[in-house]
């Protein structure tokens, strides 16, 4: 938990702690250096060399899904073309249609590879793999993470029966068996759009997917966002600010949600890669993204068709999500320390 | 404890009506009429009609609701026959109990969750102890490191290079299959080894980490400070005082894992090609079997509530703060 100095800060009760606010006194933070919470936050994390590399990784994926459309040009393929069946490639791949050539045919042209039977670039699947993934797993991630702090704070703030309501609300939720209803939902929703004779464009595979991700994420996020305005209701700047008479609202915005933001951040930082796992999961068997999509998840159904013959298909998307996903870890864990230095690894 | 169980069971029969409820209201939304489906591609009008009232479809969705949630206690007539106690309904596509399907199923599966969690139990808590005592030293960081690598596997991933080791270039194991417990016991357990291992593999780096930091959070406390100050031997104090502390958020955890546990078990079903519960939803979701959906989904959600009582109780037993009333 930061300290409540930046909340003090912007709120009515500032002139009462002046040396300690940086941004009305600009004079005397020369003097005495006043830092604010986040200035603290990042210092702490630009020495934590783990943090560092690990968002850079992190940023890296980021800019090359991103970029995606950018690399491939350069690159000069693209992740739908057969190119087994391209005259330019005459032996990609062999009679048994795996790739021709050691390592699932990694050369000069085909960087990371051929997909067996089809014969398409593993390199720019992957690029737009992640792309797709990484996407969704963003939009899922904000959805849940804003659903979840409103479900939080209302519930926190207010307590009461409004309080006890939305808790067992939460808790009704977290008893669904979260799997088996994705993979049961997922045509389910698909279909309340989509009439089932029809061909499911893919946004709307994308919609479904998020809907019922978003349906399943927020409640974590609740639970810690109203313990932590539970043990915020009760201290004294937000008594101080009901008191001087600030509307809820604003005590809310202007006092509770910045001394809120370190766990929210932490808490969303985890989420992310878990809702990447989920969706690759999804299309992994065989519910959310299909053909021709790039997808990474399904990277890994076509790989398991095929690992017999032709391991090496797998391995780039399998080591880059674990990278992925490991770094990602590091992060929360390096951006949770340089908030609160108190818990030591 | 008594006046416990009861008032978490009754708990536990309010959110399965409610998820079924849930379930069956949101299938109904979908402009399909399940009658056609049911009878597949060239089918007559009388079929359907006929197919229609066998399945009850032709009653209001509130009747076929209230049906289908009292068959569960008291049993139903079909046109196939009678549906005894637990009657889930009619499987619209293959004709059978749902029932029967589950529990065909649901051996494998409870089979995996059990052991998965059982083996990783055992290893994610012992190494977590054994880095947590080793503390700094090159054992420590050696199994800190790795179980944070193993931690970002995915069971899909580390499954294939598995068998590609162990079953295509060595040998060494079948491939794995499900043998019935009490038809085989040993066939059941190699059957189910590798399976266990892959899905073990990545909760036992979690729980490793975890249970690790907790320990090291204990060791800190000032009862246990004071123990070590009087004088008592090393392991007394590491396993007396700063274990049992640590098994209370342990506990909570694995409380809030069980959901993700059935997870791993579905994703290790599909990895492995065992045909277990997940497979069933992922028929019974892709056919738009209702009854087969509404099925596994209170099924499963059933095992969770279930399970999660079970570690409520071993929470009062840890923790003699927690009194069950």
């Amino acid at each position: 938990m930061t300290s409540p100095t930046k909340a003090e800060g912007s709120g009515p009760s500032a002139a009462l702690d002046p040396e300690l606010d940086s941004n009305t006194e600009p004079a005397e933070a020369a003097k005495l250096e006043g830092r604010s919470p986040g200035q603290l936050m990042w210092q702490r994390f630009k020495r934590d060399r783990t943090g560092v590399v690990s968002a850079c990784v992190v940023i890296f994926f980021f800019v090359i899904a991103a970029l995606a459309p950018v690399i491939s040009a350069l690159y000069g393929k693209d992740p739908y073309t057969l190119y087994a069946q391209e005259p330019d490639y005459p032996f990609l791949l062999d009679d048994f249609a795996m790739p021709t050539g050691s390592l699932g045919g990694i050369s000069g042209d085909f960087w990371f590879g051929v997909e067996p039977k089809l014969g398409r670039d593993v390199f720019t699947m992957l690029l737009y793999g992640m792309r797709t993934s990484l996407f969704m797993a963003v939009v899922v991630t904000v959805f849940s993470v804003l659903t979840g702090v409103v479900i939080g704070m209302v519930s926190g703030y207010f307590g009461g029966k409004v309080d006890y309501w939305l808790g067992r609300i939460t808790d009704f939720f977290l008893a669904f068996p979260q799997q088996l209803f994705f993979i049961a939902f997922m045509p389910v929703v698909t279909a309340l759009f989509v009439s089932p004779t029809d061909e499911t464009p893919t946004y709307l595979r994308a919609m479904a997917i998020i809907l019922v991700m978003w349906f399943l994420g927020w409640m974590g996020m609740a639970r810690l966002v109203r313990s932590s305005v539970l043990s915020l209701r009760e201290r004294e700047f937000v008594e101080a600010a009901k008191v001087s008479g600030a509307s809820p609202a604003r005590i809310v915005r202007k006092e509770i949600l910045p001394n809120i933001v370190t766990p929210i951040l932490v808490q969303g930082t985890y989420m992310l890669p878990s809702s990447i796992l989920s969706i690759a999961f999804l299309s992994y068997v065989g519910v959310g993204f299909v053909e021709p999509t790039p997808d990474w998840g399904r990277m890994f159904a076509i790989g398991s068709e095929i690992y017999e013959q032709d391991p090496a298909f797998m391995f780039f998307p399998g080591v880059a999500m674990v990278i992925f996903v490991l770094t990602f870890n590091l992060l929360g864990d390096s951006v949770r320390d340089a908030f609160d230095p108190k818990t030591g690894r | 404890m008594l006046q416990f169980l009861i008032r978490r069971l009754s708990g536990a029969v309010v959110i399965m009506f409610l998820i079924g409820a849930f379930t069956f209201f949101l299938f109904y939304s979908i402009p399909q009429d399940f009658a056609e489906l049911a009878c597949g591609k060239n089918c007559s009008p009388e079929n359907i009609a006929v197919i229609r009232e066998n399945l009850g479809l032709d009653k209001p969705i509130t009747t076929q609701f209230w049906e289908f949630m009292t068959g569960i206690v008291t049993g139903r007539d079909f046109p196939q026959g009678h549906c005894s106690a637990p009657c889930l309904g009619v499987s619209f596509d293959s004709d059978q109990f749902v029932w029967d399907s589950i529990k065909d199923r649901f051996p494998l599966t409870l089979s995996l969750t059990v052991g998965g969690l059982v083996i990783f139990l055992l290893f994610g808590l012992g190494t977590g102890l054994l880095a947590a005592w080793k503390r700094g030293t090159v054992v420590d960081k050696l199994v800190s490191g790795s179980s944070m690598v193993l931690s970002s596997f995915q069971i899909y991933f580390l499954g294939p290079i598995v068998l590609s080791i162990l079953v295509y270039n060595t040998g060494w194991l079948d491939f794995p299959k499900y043998v019935d417990f009490t038809e085989n016991p040993a066939k059941w357990f190699m059957g189910m080894l590798i399976p266990w291992a892959v899905m073990a593999t990545i909760f036992t780096a979690q729980y490793t980490r975890m249970a690790r930091s907790t320990m090291i959070e204990q060791l800190q406390e000032e009862h246990v400070r004071t123990a070590r100050a009087k004088g008592m031997r090393q392991a007394y104090v590491f396993f007396r005082y700063a274990w049992r502390g640590s098994l209370i958020p342990i506990v909570t955890i694995i409380g809030m894992d069980l959901s993700a546990l059935l997870s791993g078990a579905v994703v290790t079903e599909f990895t492995f090609d065992l045909a277990g519960i997940g497979r069933l939803a992922v028929d019974g979701s892709l056919s738009k079997d209702l009854p087969l959906t509404m099925g596994v989904m209170l099924f499963g959600a059933f095992f969770i509530l279930i399970l999660n009582i079970i570690v409520d109780l071993a929470y009062a037993y840890i923790d003699p703060r927690v009194r069950l009333a």
